[in-house]
């Protein structure tokens, strides 16, 4: 999945840029005080008494939730690569806004970077349209140009007689610190324009990422929501560098929804856990920076939300590694224990069903295995409920619910043999491994259509019988020679 | 009905030509159709035939003709359009269920910025149960087979309650019991007096299925009733070969623009 690659890089540039730029992100700290304890330092974080701490904490959880919610549309529209260059495309806007007035001005900020992404995104199209590039050049391209242009622009505003000397770090690695009122405000009209859109427009917006050919059929425009998203993201974007920085701005669109998206099957649901992942790796980077002393505000972000996505892709209940394991784990212990029901059935029936026991040894000859290996499958189906040990612990008897599943194993193996020799014209000998495999995963809707398919058969291709249903729920084999019922536990 | 009352055709094309980097994919396409009709679309594989779809639709703008439905260009008209795309023309993994996607068909009739009402959800599930899907209802759409997937995206279709239906090849990779399934669905709408342009890909059960054809190869190669177009000499001209020398110069025109 491309987007898993995309998060990968993106968690490994938040971890290179937080060691190497430790020094400078030192600017990037909430806290100036550094003389109390970290247990202090958080029982203080608590009490929200430190205004720029509570400016900080609001901007930080404001921009979770936006950009949870425009990175789960990056997600599912597959433009997260989109979202990456225009955060680093927006950079020489920022520079230019500082420079109108050489002040920073949010307002100036806000045009310049908007105006900036929007160059960015036309560039891309002009590009694509033009020349033989296709989308992933043409963004890679507009990247790094833009970038690069945005530094220039910065080192020379650094370099003015009476530059602000708090121009480039701040909106590289983020200062969430340094959010003043105006800030929050930009940023919570954002998160509410965005909130508002998706709520208004929430099923258009969810037929135009999931068919676009559809969509357009029934006269919907496509590419107005289009735009309208991406002059959105653009908002949220440019809205989100005071607090979290340019180069990891990305990472906090696309992480908390690609943890989302592994969550759940439904797009409602993946909206509103995108948003509550970014709200919460955004408070506990900010909670974090504000305990440790000088550690910065965007990267510890991205991480808390790396963390989340990581015990996503680990625990996730339906998708999560650690589900799958345990999934297949149980697969393989059940198949175990069907085996070893089938072999008992087996035994049973070379002696004709003559008694209900079968020797661990005997069972240990037809399974090839050892004693020990036997006697430990023996006291699993016990478990279980589907066989018991005698008293000497040599021989084992199956219960009814063994018995059941003995048969229903062995009229699947039997069924499946008929039916590759009769209706797929295999080989007789040629059968036996497959249907070691299909016995086990058979359903009864199948096992129905073969049994009317092969007419309802007794005998399978090497002339064993096939238990049917009377014999399963009378608890009774029909013998190899005959068709009288015989054997186990039952009435005659 | 009224003698001078016309029968209005539910869907014209005039002298349609559609360029694809310059290279012709359809060219001077006439077409009028008449309504109650199952109709397939039948040609070699790049004869066409899904841009002719979408260039119904206007998904696909072309480079000269134009398209009528009911009388009226396609935009005023699309509410009574229903489309069943190609299957690959969609995210599978995109995280929505079988009876959110058929409610997608009654957007449309929702209009923008309100809900999908317990009517709407009513007449979702009817179609669902039409193509036998209902029991799938909450699946995730991915966790579907080829056939079940095909089949929602023809509840969706049906979902619409339109007047035409167009389908980019609904039979690929489908199951024989979908397929016969599918064809009945068909069937009973054309009864109901719809009218249905199918793209097919295979040439066997297109004699059987559909009462008239047409035969595409980048230009109509004929329209009309199956028994009369469905002939050796046209399916010949139809599958012989491109028209090579017709395509290279007007993609040489094309360039020289």
């Amino acid at each position: 999945m491309g987007s898993c690659v995309g998060t990968a890089r993106r968690v490994t540039g938040a971890v290179t840029v937080w060691l190497l730029m430790a020094p400078v992100a030192y600017a990037a700290r909430i806290s100036e005080i550094s003389d109390t304890s970290t247990l202090d330092r958080a029982l203080r974080f608590f009490s929200f008494s430190d205004p720029s701490l509570r400016y900080a904490l609001a901007g930080s959880i404001l921009l979770g939730i936006c950009c949870g919610l425009m990175g789960a549309f990056l997600v599912v529209r597959k433009l997260a690569l989109m979202g990456d260059a225009l955060s680093h495309a927006v950079l020489p806007g920022v520079a230019l806004g500082f420079l109108w007035n050489l002040t920073r001005d949010p307002l100036a900020i806000f045009v310049g970077a908007v105006a900036a992404g929007l160059l960015g995104a036309g560039t891309v199209q002009l590009i694509r349209q033009t020349t033989r590039h296709k989308e992933d050049a043409a963004l890679g391209f507009v990247l790094a140009s833009f970038y690069a242009v945005g530094i220039c622009l910065f080192t020379m505003i650094q370099n003015l007689p009476g530059g602000n000397r708090s121009g480039l770090d701040k909106f590289m690695f983020g200062q969430a610190a340094a959010m003043g009122p105006q800030d929050v405000m930009l940023l919570a009209a954002v998160t509410l324009l965005a909130v508002g859109a998706i709520v208004l427009f929430y099923k258009e917006l969810k037929i135009t990422s999931f068919d676009p050919g559809f969509a357009r059929s029934t006269g919907l425009g496509v590419q107005f929501f289009h735009y309208g998203l991406m002059l959105l993201l653009a908002f949220a974007i440019v809205a989100s560098l005071q607090a979290v920085g340019v180069v990891l701005v990305s990472a906090m669109l696309v992480i908390p929804a690609a943890a989302a998206y592994l969550l759940t099957d439904r797009f409602g649901i993946m909206l509103l856990l995108a948003a509550l992942f970014g709200l919460g790796s955004g408070a506990i980077g900010a909670f974090l920076s504000f305990v440790g002393r000088s550690l910065p505000t965007g990267p510890l972000m991205v991480l808390a939300a790396t963390t989340v996505f990581v015990l996503a892709l680990l625990f996730g209940p339906r998708h999560g590694i650690v589900a799958r394991w345990w999934r297949q784990t149980s697969r393989s212990a059940r198949v175990r224990r069907e085996n070893t029901l089938k072999a008992i059935y087996q035994v049973l029936e070379a002696s004709a069903f003559a008694t209900d026991q079968v020797t661990v040894k005997d069972l240990a000859d037809r399974r090839r295995e050892t004693i020990e290996e036997i006697e430990h499958q023996v006291a699993k189906l016990k478990r279980h409920g589907l066989a018991t040990l005698s008293s000497t612990g040599d021989a084992a008897c199956l219960t009814p619910a063994g018995w059941q599943r003995a048969c229903e194993i062995v009229r699947n193996h039997r069924l499946w043999e008929l039916y590759l020799t009769n209706a797929a014209r295999m080989a007789p000998d040629h059968v036996h491994d497959d249907a070691e495999e299909i016995e086990h995963i058979l359903g009864e809707a199948n096992v129905q259509a073969l049994e009317r398919r092969l007419n309802y058969s007794r005998k399978d291709p090497h002339g064993k019988m096939i238990p049917g249903i009377e014999d399963i729920h009378a608890g009774r084999a029909a013998s190899r020679d005959t068709d009288r019922a015989t054997g186990f536990g039952g009435n005659s | 009905m009224n003698e001078s009352e016309r029968v209005i055709a539910p869907l014209e094309v005039h002298d349609l030509t559609v360029t694809y980097h310059k290279r012709p994919v359809l060219y001077g396409i006439d077409l009028e159709v008449t309504p109650g009709k199952l109709i397939g679309i039948i040609g070699p594989n790049g004869a066409g035939k899904s841009t002719l779809i979408k260039a119904i639709m206007g998904l696909i703008k072309p480079v000269s003709g134009w398209v009528k439905i009911f009388g009226t260009p396609y935009a005023e008209n699309s509410h009574r359009v229903g489309y069943v795309p190609q299957r690959e023309s969609v995210d599978w993994d995109f995280p929505v269920n079988v009876m959110e996607v058929v409610l997608m068909g009654r957007y449309g009739k929702v209009g923008l910025c309100r809900r999908p009402s317990k009517a709407d959800r009513d007449v979702a599930s009817e179609c669902l149960e039409k193509v036998k899907m209902l029991p799938y209802a909450n699946r995730q759409i991915g966790n579907l087979s080829g056939g079940q997937q095909q089949r929602v995206f023809l509840a969706r279709a049906l979902a619409q309650e339109s007047d035409l239906y167009l389908m980019d090849e609904p039979f690929v990779g489908v199951d024989a019991a979908t397929e016969t399934a599918i064809i009945d669905i068909l069937r009973e709408l054309k009864s109901r007096g719809k009218t249905l342009l199918v793209v097919h890909h295979d040439l066997a059960s297109a004699k059987e299925y559909f009462d008239e054809l047409i035969l595409l190869n980048m230009r109509l190669v004929a329209f009309g009733a199956t028994r009369d177009v469905f002939t050796p000499e046209v399916l010949q001209t139809t599958y012989g070969g491109r028209l090579t020398i017709l395509s290279e110069v007007v993609q040489a025109l094309g360039e020289s623009k």
